[in-house]
């Protein structure tokens, strides 16, 4: 049978099936070198976990179950402890709302400077971006400790902290939606004798401000999340009482806060995704 | 052509209705309203009051300089320790008799004078020189004199010609201060002399202090674990200069790189278990492939409730069950990202293309055939992508989860920080998390360029871009 084949086919089958040999190699390759990552990193958990996993794995539910009984036990008044603790949330979520808003307005600066079709300096954007790099890479937690213990306890180094990756973070997506604006605009503006700052106040802003305002949003979703923790080592807010409560073990308490945590962040990812559907169009 | 005239002819485009004109004044006045009220109550205007730049200077310096003290007391003139950065365990010269002569280790910068005077020489040309009974200091900028310090009958401190005193010096009871620059500083109080000698750089970075490779350096040491007799007859020079590497008592590289390690692996390891777990019920969350609502909406709700509870209070209870570890921070990634990417890739599947199945479909291919070659090809690139986008941010969110409690870099940082005194050491661990942050940033941004083409465009939105399409 196979030799009444055509040569010309033969040969094709023939490639066909080094070709799936060599892909097979290869997925197999990867594949190992999957296992091999998984396994060493395993190995370096395993080193460095103070309980090993088959320990601590059964144990998985003995934390949240201890949590519900407490607050079970706690009894009716629970609720009351939402109100409680509500005051605390409004002072994280304003935290965020404030290093957002500053974060923002700081990005929309660095990123008009960052930004080749603006900026006719290849110096210039090169020094912006690179200092938006480095603003972007330190987790908010280094700059953060480093502030509280040169400021003391309070919210404010936590917003600088903020403040500081924000303006990284959202001026390097600014600067590519900058980028990526329609030159039409730009340049009728230009023939026109319309300055830099009209260029730019018309050209790029208008059509960039939808794809900013949904960075932005989501933006405002991360930081919430990044204040909490912000919180945790002494900035104050949800995060500190989340963090007290754990210590004391008052676990109806910290049911309460983790409840409200939660609720918050989730009402704001809904908001947000409905936000940024509609911004961009998405929504019939 | 007035502004009547332009009002009156161009009435369809031009607004001359007030609330339709006002609305954005008013929002803006409103944010500015918002910033006012925030700035007040987050305390924003007393900053001032609480940053001191004499305190931050300070530590800056201690972050790319080290010091070298030398402490002389009063009662046992005699006795001078000279160490580096007032370690009692790294002295270059412990309590020694001067009539023994010098000993072995001493510095270059410290010299014996005619009368028999311990002579420190600094950067800036000035000498300290420390007799029995007095402390003077001669040649220093701003002052021709040589300044003379004393103790008074009561034992207080006091400088001898006080007429024209420069302003770097503050004499207060017990205490006189001589700080001309940051770089060096003489303290004399009632019981010892203290002086301050600054130096550019990390000292003893590679070595430490007691290292037998210590007075080679790093250039010749590593020359000689190639080439030359051994240094420790019992094992080569190679593993020596490891074994002297990793130990070094000051600055601790086995114990930080180990640290940085296991960060890396938590993002890695949590990154991949999540891909693992979120890809393939993704497939089940997805319309065009689960005909069953009901699976669906319970695995929806699953992935929302999963990116809900923070990787913050997920990494909480980890804590409880694993103890602080890697095992924490790598459970409380995989866990928020398998609902994320879970998420992210149910919504890429609902929006492939339905031609390339259907033709799949075409050859007889069953259902799986059909999944594997109709659909996964199409969403694989955007898989990967955003995958490598998540492990970037994870190594980030690694090393917030280590100084939560699960140990890694983020809890030896915590841990330099909180005691305040080896700032050198929290610079040289935040170059790290800075460089291996970058390192992830522009590889996984080169892969995801290679894979995707349109790198510009957030995770979100390219989602967003293609369900549009």
């Amino acid at each position: 049978m196979q030799s009444s084949l055509p040569e010309n086919l033969i040969k094709i089958e023939n490639n066909l099936k080094s070709l799936t040999r060599t892909r097979s190699i290869y997925s197999f390759l990867s594949i190992a070198a999957l296992i091999a990552v998984i396994y060493s990193g395993l190995i370096v958990a395993e080193t460095g976990n103070a309980t090993s996993i088959w320990v601590g794995l059964p144990k998985f539910f003995d934390y949240p179950i201890d949590l519900f009984v407490g607050s079970w036990e706690y009894g009716y008044r629970w609720n009351l402890l939402l109100l409680e603790y509500l005051p605390d949330l409004i002072s994280t979520i304003n935290m965020a709302l404030f290093s957002t808003a500053m974060g923002t307005l700081l990005a929309f600066f660095l990123s008009i400077f960052s930004s080749r079709n603006l900026i006719k300096s290849k110096t210039t954007v090169l020094i912006f971006r690179r200092i938006m790099d480095i603003c972007r890479s330190f987790p908010e937690l280094v700059i953060a400790l480093v502030l509280l213990y040169l400021l003391g306890k309070s919210a404010l180094p936590a917003v600088i902290a903020i403040i500081i990756h924000t303006a990284g973070a959202l001026g390097k997506l600014f600067s590519e939606a900058i980028e990526n604006v329609d030159k039409n605009p730009i340049e009728g503006l230009e023939s026109c004798g319309a300055s830099w700052f009209t260029r730019i106040r018309f050209g790029v802003v208008t059509q960039a401000l939808p794809l900013f305002l949904t960075y932005t949003i989501l933006r405002f979703e991360i930081n919430i999340r990044a204040s909490t923790i912000l919180g945790f080592v002494g900035a104050g807010g949800i995060g500190e009482q989340l963090y007290t409560n754990i210590q004391w073990k008052y676990e109806a308490d910290t049911i309460a806060i983790m409840f409200l945590l939660v609720s918050t962040i989730i009402a704001l990812d809904y908001l947000s995704s409905y936000w940024r559907k509609s911004l961009i169009g998405l929504k019939s | 052509m007035n502004r009547s005239e332009i009002i009156e002819n161009y009435s369809d485009i031009v607004v001359t209705k007030f609330s339709s004109k006002m609305w954005s004044t008013f929002l803006v006045l409103g944010i500015i309203v918002y910033l006012i009220i925030a700035i007040l109550s987050l305390d924003i205007l007393q900053i001032h009051k609480k940053w001191s730049p004499e305190r931050a200077s300070l530590f800056a310096l201690d972050t790319y300089a080290h010091k070298d003290h030398v402490t002389m007391k009063w009662s046992e003139p005699d006795d001078i320790i000279i160490s580096f950065e007032g370690s009692r365990w790294s002295q270059y010269v412990g309590p020694y008799q001067k009539s023994d002569g010098l000993p072995a280790r001493y510095p270059e910068w410290t010299s014996i004078g005619s009368e028999g005077e311990t002579k420190i020489s600094f950067k800036n040309g000035g000498f300290a020189n420390l007799y029995d009974d007095k402390v003077t200091i001669e040649n220093w900028p701003d002052t021709q004199e040589t300044l003379v310090f004393r103790l008074d009958a009561q034992g207080k401190p006091y400088v001898e010609n006080v007429d024209n005193l420069p302003k770097w010096i503050r004499v207060t009871e017990n205490k006189i201060e001589v700080r001309p620059s940051l770089y060096e500083r003489v303290q004399v109080y009632s019981k010892k002399v203290e002086v301050h000698r600054y130096s550019l750089g990390w000292n003893y970075f590679w070595f430490d202090f007691d290292s037998p490779l210590e007075p080679y350096g790093i250039w010749n040491a590593i020359s000689l674990s190639f080439s030359g007799d051994r240094i420790d007859p019992n094992i080569s020079n190679f593993s020596l200069l490891i074994q002297e590497f990793l130990n070094n008592d000051m600055w601790h590289h086995g114990q930080i790189l180990w640290a940085l390690l296991e960060t890396i692996f938590m993002a890695l390891l949590g990154t991949l278990l999540a891909a693992l777990l979120g890809f393939p019920l993704a497939f089940f969350a997805a319309y065009n492939v689960t005909p069953f609502k009901f699976v669906r909406t319970i695995l929806r709700r699953l992935f929302d409730t999963l990116r809900g509870i923070d990787f913050l209070i997920w990494s909480l209870i980890f804590l409880r069950a694993f103890g602080p570890g890697p095992f924490t921070g790598i459970f409380a990634i995989a866990i928020t990202d398998t609902g994320t990417l879970g998420k992210l890739m149910s919504e890429a599947i609902e929006n492939t293309e339905e031609k390339q199945q259907e033709g799949v479909e075409s050859t007889g291919a069953n259902k799986t055939l059909q999944h594997r070659f109709g659909i996964i090809p199409q969403i694989l690139p955007i898989f990967i992508s955003q995958t490598l986008y998540y492990l970037e941010s994870n190594t980030r969110g690694a090393v917030i989860i280590g100084a939560m409690g699960a140990g890694g870099i983020g809890l030896q940082l915590l841990g330099a920080i909180n005691t305040g005194t080896s700032w050198e050491k929290v610079m040289y661990m935040s170059l790290l998390i800075l460089g291996v942050v970058i390192f992830m940033d522009t590889m996984s941004a080169k892969v995801r360029r290679a894979l995707i083409g349109d790198e510009t465009l957030g995770a979100e939105l390219q989602l967003a871009k293609m369900a549009k399409k």
